[in-house]
């Protein structure tokens, strides 16, 4: 077989049906048996949208998402969506086509060295310089992108590999002497653990991406209802834990609600699991959580105690580890009253906004919510979008909300949702976005056109880099710098791709809008022309702790 | 305070790199650094000394160091017996009226003279690090022309 054969059988035995990418000189071999190959192949209109579909439909599925893009300015295009899938621990493979081997570091045409470029923002990655390295190469990439904590690894396949001849030995095992990742957390801490939480009185229960990624979401629930206490999230947790279960408090943190601010700055136990006290979390660190104990359970040993203390630490898959814990719980704290104090604030601080003559935003979210019966699967766009997305929508099920968190990739949200619609093309798929990120990756329209994924974009427009304006207007006194931005006539440039394009201005379309974009059997997109100057709230100040929020509705 | 660490690492291109790469992308100082193959030839071994403010940078070093794909073992000399050795060498004045001086002097300490010509001597010195220290404070009086050093080297007993 040639290289380009062994590796199209190897991402065969790996499984891969979908593939997102974009071709070039450095990987016409590869191109040439993708023209016979079997796979769902997705041409994409730009590399970034390829990598940030495979990221979208590995949030999805919970499968490797694999893209695929040619040397030098392919790969560099890469980039941006290696590091968002890097930041969120998403399983991702990219690969990329090189110059010849004897032309690698004489700055040959279209050469790029992008595994010295991408080495802080993958999780591994190899140049592959002997064709019989690469079939063990493609099964250990996928191996070290799924296991452990997650994250994307990137092969780079110069040109000559892909046209040399070798037998093809696909090792059915990985055995790399040099990553062990543990699985199991260690039982004497599981044992205190589980001491700690049957004294707790107030304990809540903080948890983040990895309950997703790990599949522990229905031990999650077990657990928040054998012991009875309060569940939090961050961003990447949201649809761990049912948004209308009773014991829900939503997200905490800078947009987080009140009510979860105030649990966790009130808890006497934190139960932290697959989350890593990002400082978009904690707020100024002194002030968080200052009265409590924590447990803190990650598959990453270096995110434990890198920013806040720990009193119980353990290593481990949280599912294993939650299966673990649960066992050993044997007997739960009574915790009523603390339920009792949390039901409370709930009461004296709930999530709302102040309705009015436009259109508001977290209502246009509140109505997709309702119509969709909260079963869609929502992307984001980055900004107030974003948060909005995340407040006022009701995600129920793991991997329904798509959003990028550690990078906060402006551009992420289409693509993302038209590789979560290839994933899972049953579903529903929305991108709620604003009208600056939107038009950072709209070229995908014809893609989602011409392949028939027929996603639906809801823009929130307010005229404004939204988020950035907010900031300008609380912290730099309303000097809006550069963040008034202009967007093209969204109806009629969805409608020059071959999309539906219909603009809502009356609050009372809103609905109809959402319902109609539902019944068209093709790519929408929605222009709602929402409150230019709306603020997501409730805020905390960059650096302030976190119960001191403002509310912006005194 | 400074740490010896050692770490074994798969013995391919890149890994280098990918371990200078984690200590400059978080600020971390790396005071010295040697690098060689071991008698498997597959797995090669550094000695890295660095500064860490406290023991949570520490902590951050070696597990960072140990996510690294390539990273076999890591290990801090700090809190192990041990034994480390570091190699100078030293360009000086050996002019005849200092001669006699620098003798004594590496009567003294560790140290001895591998190579002179003309009024200049290359001064060889193998110890640790506090030797190593002395040996050089007591050489500044001679004009020191030239210095490298190895970095440090430790092995576990
Ligand atoms: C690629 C990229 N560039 C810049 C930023 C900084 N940034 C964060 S939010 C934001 C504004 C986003 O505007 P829009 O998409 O209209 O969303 P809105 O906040 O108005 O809802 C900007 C510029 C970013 N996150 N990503
Ligand atoms: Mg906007």
């Amino acid at each position: 077989m040639t290289g380009a054969q062994i590796l199209i059988e190897s991402l065969k035995r790996e499984g891969v049906a979908v593939i997102f990418g974009y071709p070039g000189g450095q990987v016409l071999p590869l191109f040439d048996k993708l023209y016979d190959a079997n796979f769902n192949f997705i041409l994409v209109r730009h590399e970034q949208g390829a990598a940030h579909a495979a990221d979208g439909y590995s949030r999805a599925t919970g499968k490797v998402g694999v893209c695929i893009a040619t040397s030098g300015p392919g790969a560099t295009n890469l980039v941006t969506g290696i590091a968002t899938a890097f930041m969120d621990s998403i399983p991702m493979v990219a690969i990329t086509g090189q110059v010849k081997t004897t032309l690698i570091g004489n700055d040959a045409f279209q050469e790029a060295d992008i595994t010295g470029i991408t080495r802080p923002i993958t999780k591994h990655n190899f140049l592959v310089k002997d064709i019989k390295d690469l079939a063990r190469i493609v099964k250990e990439a996928f191996y070290i992108a799924s296991t452990g904590r997650p994250g994307p690894v990137l092969i780079d396949v110069p040109l000559d590999i892909q046209q040399q001849e070798a037998e093809f030995i696909w090792p059915e095992t990985v055995e790399i002497r040099s990553y062990k990742p543990t699985l199991f957390g260690h039982p004497g801490q599981i044992k205190k653990a589980a001491k700690l939480i049957s004294q707790a009185k107030k304990p809540i229960i903080y948890a983040g991406g990895g309950i997703i990624s790990s599949g522990a979401t229905l031990f999650l629930r077990e657990l928040a209802e054998k012991i009875q206490a309060p569940v939090t999230w961050t961003l990447m947790g949201i649809g761990a834990f049912p948004a209308t279960h009773k014991l829900s408090l939503g997200m905490l943190g800078m947009h987080g609600t009140a009510f979860a601010n105030h649990a966790i700055t009130d808890a006497d136990l934190i139960i932290a699991v697959g989350a890593r006290f990002d400082d978009r979390v904690t707020g100024r660190l002194d002030a968080f959580a200052p009265k409590s104990k924590v447990i803190h359970i990650d598959i990453d040993p270096s995110s434990i105690s890198k920013n806040f203390r720990v009193d119980v630490p353990i290593v481990g898959d949280a599912k294993n580890i939650l299966g673990e814990l649960l066992e050993q719980i044997k007997k739960s704290p009574d915790t009523s009253s603390w339920i009792k104090e949390v039901e409370a604030l709930k009461k004296k601080h709930p999530l709302k906004y102040k309705d009015g003559e436009k259109i508001k935003p977290q209502y246009v979210i509140e109505q997709i919510d309702e119509v969709t019966k909260g079963e869609a699967i929502i992307t984001t766009e980055v900004g107030q979008n974003q948060m909005w997305a995340a407040q006022w929508y009701k995600y129920n099920h793991p991997r329904t909300f798509i959003s990028s968190g550690g990078l906060g990739t402006m551009g992420f949200g289409f693509p993302a949702a038209m590789g979560a619609k290839m994933g899972l093309p049953e579903r529903m798929v929305f991108d709620i976005a604003g009208d600056g990120s939107i038009q950072m990756n709209i070229q995908e329209l014809a893609t989602c056109v011409c392949n028939k994924i027929h996603v639906k974009i809801a823009i929130l427009n307010n005229g404004y880099l939204g988020m950035v304006r907010q900031w300008q207007e609380l912290f730099y006194k309303r000097r809006y710098s550069h963040t008034c931005i202009s967007g093209p006539d969204f109806v009629k440039l969805a409608e020059s791709f071959g999309a539906v394009g219909i603009r809502v201005t009356k609050k009372e379309d809103v609905r109809k809008a959402i319902e109609k974009a539902i019944s068209i059997d093709n790519t929408v997109l929605i222009d709602f022309h929402i409150e230019p100057e709306e603020n997501v709230y409730p805020m905390v100040p960059a650096g302030s702790a976190i119960n001191n929020m403002i509310s912006g509705l005194a | 305070m400074r740490h010896t660490i050692s770490v074994l690492v798969e013995n391919k291109f890149g890994v280098l790199a990918r371990i200078a790469g984690l200590f400059s992308a978080r600020g971390y100082n790396i005071a010295s650094l040697a690098v060689s193959e071991t008698l498997d030839p597959s797995i090669s071994y550094m000695t890295i000394v660095v500064e860490a403010k406290d023991e949570k940078i520490l902590e951050q070093i070696m597990k960072q160091l140990n996510k690294l794909i390539d990273v076999i073992t890591v290990t801090d000399f700090t809190k192990k017996e041990h034994v480390e050795r570091e190699l100078v060498l030293v360009k000086v004045d050996y002019s005849a009226k200092e001669k006699a001086k620098l003798e004594a002097i590496l009567q003294k300490y560790v140290g001895k003279i591998v190579q002179h010509k003309d009024d200049t001597a290359v001064i060889e010195a193998v110890g640790k690090e506090q030797q190593i220290k002395q040996l050089l404070e007591s050489l500044r009086q001679f004009g020191v022309k030239e210095l490298i050093r190895t970095g440090k080297i430790a092995i576990e007993y």
